[in-house]
């Protein structure tokens, strides 16, 4: 390795020494308000890494990761919404444990998981980076554990997700059973002359790729989804629903096109029916939700359902790098806007004891109590159902013209009959934001630090939906 | 710039009516009066010097102003404006809504001022954009956002069925919306196959030779988002319960213009864009027209309540528009052209007769009143002359608009243009219908109530003296309008079979 190799890498390397420092530092001084500033210190320096760090060209560092334009880009990403859910834990997490100190710690290991994801370009990365970033979740998840609901989630979690690593595993194996090698380029070489035929190669893929698809919640895997999203703390919901369905994604695409899998009999069919199936349960079952965080969840498997679309058109060679830059594009938008949906819960919520106020009615009137934070969660809303003006239409277009360009127009049906059905249940959140507040309602007070967070995440969703040329050059860059 | 400042006059207006109202709760109401007369006065200034240049149509690019500038290159998609006659027009007709609007809306709305102002300005800045926008992707944009404020004005100053109508308001809209964003990127992509380079700009799409089932699919993504917003028959479900629940000025604005936005669509897109796909489906067209024009009169005909009537009504002339478009011929296309305008200036001024019963009786129940004439005399008048134009007396505006639309549809199709002609009687009779329950009879002796002011007279003088002028002088309306008329017209000329020309 030399100095360009660790420029490459820099926010990895980053967030590992910083989370030894800070574990240094709890050891020596326990207080859970120096831990936040000594944690969103290390994110930041980590998200300087990833900006600023300049590495020449694309490349492989050791077997195992892979810098480059995708990497950075995702490394930067996630070292933001990490910042910010730490931000977002700040009056929320008092009311949950004595002692947060741990908590940041482990919101910093999930980060660095998520950030290797984005560099893996080899089974083992991959699976160090998945297992790193799904246990510490499990105990992030479990954290208000006065509370019964969170606990149970924890251990759905962690039941559902073991069996879906060994899924995965079971798969990889297969894999390097057929090519003799687990980088993912090195296994789409293998692949072609593969020994044990290509029953076994498409079934390994399918394996691995199911694995995967557990992570993203895409159905017939999405069981887990809604219950985890509901019982988890609002602002490990956020990075529930953003980093850790973002990481996996992007590990899922390198993985498809660098080892070519789309090239695997049934293996595109495969990603159609999960498209599909996604987008319908998603969308329906979102319809019968009272809980917002239910809501969302079931929204973000039709989400993941949209974005699985791509690979179905990703699997003519001439539509993939528009299939590519859609999907990265689309992920790219969905983060904030999905940031911003669950940090206004975890908003509402500050101080309570894990046990979100979350049903539709907890926001009744909320325009009128507190403008500033219904004006996000408008934005956010109209950006997930992907009206003009937002991050969410600009994905939406990709997809579309990415879909049309494939001329797969079955899969075309699918995103408008989901779109449309999607309207309904996030209008009926914007309608409830706007009806008179009920005698009582809480008071919601914010800060001015608070209401800059705000502020940012509504401007940038914005911003991506007016001026999305910027993001639209680099993602054009990578594929 | 000029082109911006029209969108941007209201999108700043709003914001400043909304941060008006901290400083006085009944400021919001003077800036959003302002911000229209300054749009008015924009356009006008703007415009009237290229006017005596006017003569091209939009098939030669000859727009009055026109303004380009890159937006998202990698996609072709610019941030393209161009004004020729009919945008004026409408953008006009926006403008001069708007400030009844806003007269309408003086005393009724009582709580969250600045917000309720900020949504109408914004809703008039998303109309100028759609009537301006000349990128198919920025088209679909002001599409869409003018949607978001007409929908919180329902939802939230609405009457007591808000909630289901707001719902069902958008959701029609939108859903249909998307067809077309799928029709609008298949085209560009069908372009991009044919031109070689990827653009949503309308003059680079105008003129491509599709293959016929291509170009039909196409046109009728365009053509379910442009008939669902028209609204015509059977897609007109959302209209009565949108109309009758949002608050008077919502109503003046979804009847008086966002209703046009779906003839402008159709005639600026729909019918330039797929000539050969538009002349297949004529009868189907024609025969929605007709159904519009018949049911929706028969249905104005059932109600009892007044603004129900009225909206009812709407979807009886939208109809004439569908008509008059699809004839494909000059006087088709002017009197659809008119009957934009008319109804507009007719229907606002009916909606705020409806709200300003409303707000003195608490009811639009229409058997609940009965004899007002005798007690609010200014408003009868009002009412008789508003009704009177919408079933179409000589003289007034909308007599010329329909009168123009069944010269040209007889050209074309004598038994549909029979057919239509049955709403006209059927016209006479709602019309009357309403004078006679509301204004006529003996009134209730328990009531008292307050005629027309002096600012209500106002906004009912300027659209009686918009209506006699065009019912007395429409030609002044006709010239603007020629070229995109005649652009259309020989778009037409050139594809129709010569039989077809001929008759």
């Amino acid at each position: 390795m030399n100095s360009a190799d660790f420029a490459a890498i820099a926010p990895i390397i980053a967030l590992g020494g910083g989370v030894t420092l800070v574990m240094l530092q709890v050891a020596a001084r326990r207080s859970a308000g120096l831990t936040r500033l000594s944690a969103l210190l290390v994110l930041l320096v980590a998200l300087a890494a990833s900006v600023w760090c300049e590495f020449g060209d694309a490349r492989n560092v050791t077997v195992l990761l892979r810098a480059d334009l995708l990497s950075t880009l995702f490394a930067g990403l996630f070292c933001a919404s990490a910042a910010l859910c730490v931000l977002l834990s700040r009056d929320y997490l008092p009311g949950l444990s004595d002692e947060g100190d741990e908590y940041y710690l482990l919101l910093l290991l999930a980060t660095l998981g998520g950030v290797v994801l984005a560099y893996a370009n080899h089974a083992a990365s991959l699976l160090l980076g998945l297992e790193l970033l799904s246990v510490s979740l499990y105990a992030l998840i479990a954290y208000p554990s006065r509370v019964p609901t969170a606990v149970e989630a924890a251990t759905k979690y962690l039941v559902l997700s073991g069996g879906a690593s060994a899924t995965m595993l079971f798969g990889f194996a297969l894999l390097y059973a057929a090519t003799g090698s687990l980088g993912f380029t090195d296994i789409g070489a293998g692949l072609a002359g593969s020994e044990l035929g290509p029953a076994i190669s498409s079934l390994s893929a399918v394996l691995v790729v199911s694995g995967l698809a557990f992570k993203l919640s895409a159905a017939p895997f999405h069981l887990w989804a809604p219950d985890v999203y509901e019982g988890s703390p609002a602002p490990v919901t956020a990075f529930l629903a953003t980093v850790a369905k973002a990481a996996p994604f992007v590990v899922l695409l390198r993985l498809v096109f660098d080892a070519g899998l789309l090239g695997l009999p049934g293996v595109a069919e495969v990603f159609a029916v999960l498209a599909v199936l996604s987008i319908l349960v998603g969308n329906l079952l979102a319809l019968l939700q009272d809980n917002i965080k239910r809501i969302l969840a079931y929204s973000s498997i039709a989400h993941m359902g949209y974005l699985l679309l791509i690979f179905v058109v990703a699997q003519n060679p001439e539509h993939r790098p528009l299939a590519g830059e859609a999907a990265v594009f689309y992920l790219f938008a969905y983060v904030p806007t999905t940031l911003a949906a669950f940090g206004l819960l975890a908003l509402i919520n500050s101080a309570g004891d894990g046990d979100d106020r979350a049903a539709v009615d907890d926001i009744t009137g909320l325009f009128w109590r507190q403008p500033v934070l219904a004006t996000l969660m408008v934005v956010a809303l109209l950006s997930l159902s992907g009206i003009p003006l937002t991050a969410g239409f600009i994905g939406k277009l990709y997809l579309f013209a990415a879909v049309v360009a494939g001329a797969h127009w079955f899969m075309v049906g699918a995103l408008v009959l989901g779109s449309a059905i999607a309207i309904y249940y996030y209008l009926r959140l914007v309608y409830q934001m706007s009806q008179p507040a009920p005698e009582g309602a809480p008071e919601i007070a914010l800060d001015a630090g608070t209401i800059s967070i705000v502020l940012f995440l509504t401007a940038v969703i914005l911003a991506l939906g007016v001026l999305p040329q910027l993001l639209m050059g680099y993602v054009h860059g990578i594929f | 710039m000029i082109l911006l400042a029209l969108v941007l006059v209201p999108l700043l207006g709003g914001l400043a009516a909304w941060l008006s109202q901290g400083i006085d709760r009944n400021l919001p109401r003077w800036v959003s009066l302002a911000t229209c007369i300054a749009g008015l006065a924009v356009l006008f200034s703007g415009a009237a010097p290229t006017l005596p240049g006017a003569g091209d149509s939009f098939l030669d690019g000859g727009w009055l102003l026109h303004w380009r500038v890159d937006w998202i290159p990698r996609f072709g998609i610019s941030f393209e404006l161009g004004l020729d006659g009919l945008s004026l027009l409408l953008i006009a007709l926006t403008y001069a809504l708007g400030l009844i609007a806003v007269a309408a809306s003086w005393t009724e709305i009582d709580r969250r001022q600045g917000l309720f102002q900020a949504n109408l300005l914004w809703t008039l800045a998303g109309v100028c954009g759609v009537f301006l926008a000349l990128d198919m992707i920025l088209f679909f944009l002001f599409w869409e956002v003018m949607l978001v404020p007409m929908y919180l004005l329902i939802a939230i100053w609405g009457h007591e069925g808000r909630a289901y109508a707001s719902m069902k308001f958008f959701i029609f809209t939108q859903v249909s919306g998307l067809l077309m964003l799928l029709a609008i990127v298949a085209l560009a992509w069908q372009g991009a196959a044919i031109n070689g380079e990827l653009s949503f700009s309308y003059g680079d799409l105008l003129g491509l030779a599709f293959e016929p089932q291509v170009g039909f699919l196409l046109m009728l993504g365009f053509f379910l988002a442009f008939t669902v917003k028209l609204p015509a028959f059977p897609f007109h479900t959302w209209l009565p319960d949108a109309h009758t629940q949002a608050p008077t000025a919502g109503s003046v604005l979804l009847a008086g213009i966002l209703l046009k936005t779906g003839a402008y669509g159709l005639m600026r897109f729909t019918l330039p864009l797929f000539p050969e796909a538009s002349i297949a489906l004529a009868p189907v067209a024609m025969l929605l027209g007709v159904a519009g024009v018949v049911y929706g009169a028969l249905l104005a005909f059932a109600q009892t309540d007044f603004k129900r009537l009225v909206a009812y009504s709407s979807v009886s002339h939208m109809g004439f528009v569908l008509l008059g478009l699809y004839a494909f011929n000059e006087l088709g296309l002017q009197g659809a052209v008119l009957q934009m305008i008319t109804h507009g200036a007719s229907t606002a001024a009916l909606f705020m007769m409806a709200g300003a019963l409303q707000h003195r009786l608490h009811t639009r129940d229409m058997r609940r009143m009965g004899g007002l004439w005798v007690q609010a005399p200014r408003m009868g008048a009002c009412a008789l002359f508003f009704v009177l134009a919408s079933l179409g007396l000589p003289g007034l505006g909308n007599f010329v608009a329909e009168f123009l639309v069944f010269m040209g549809l007889f050209a074309v199709a004598p038994w549909m243009t029979a057919a239509a002609a049955t709403g006209m009687v059927a016209a006479a009779v709602y019309a009357l219908w309403l004078m006679q329950l509301s204004f006529h009879g003996k009134p209730d002796p328990q009531r008292t109530m307050a005629d027309f002011g002096l600012r209500e007279m106002s906004a009912m003088a300027v659209l009686m003296i918009a209506l006699l002028w065009i019912g007395l002088f429409p030609q002044s309306v006709l010239d603007l309008a020629s070229p995109a008329v005649n652009g259309v017209e020989t778009l037409f000329q050139q594809t129709l079979p010569v039989e077809v020309v001929a008759r």
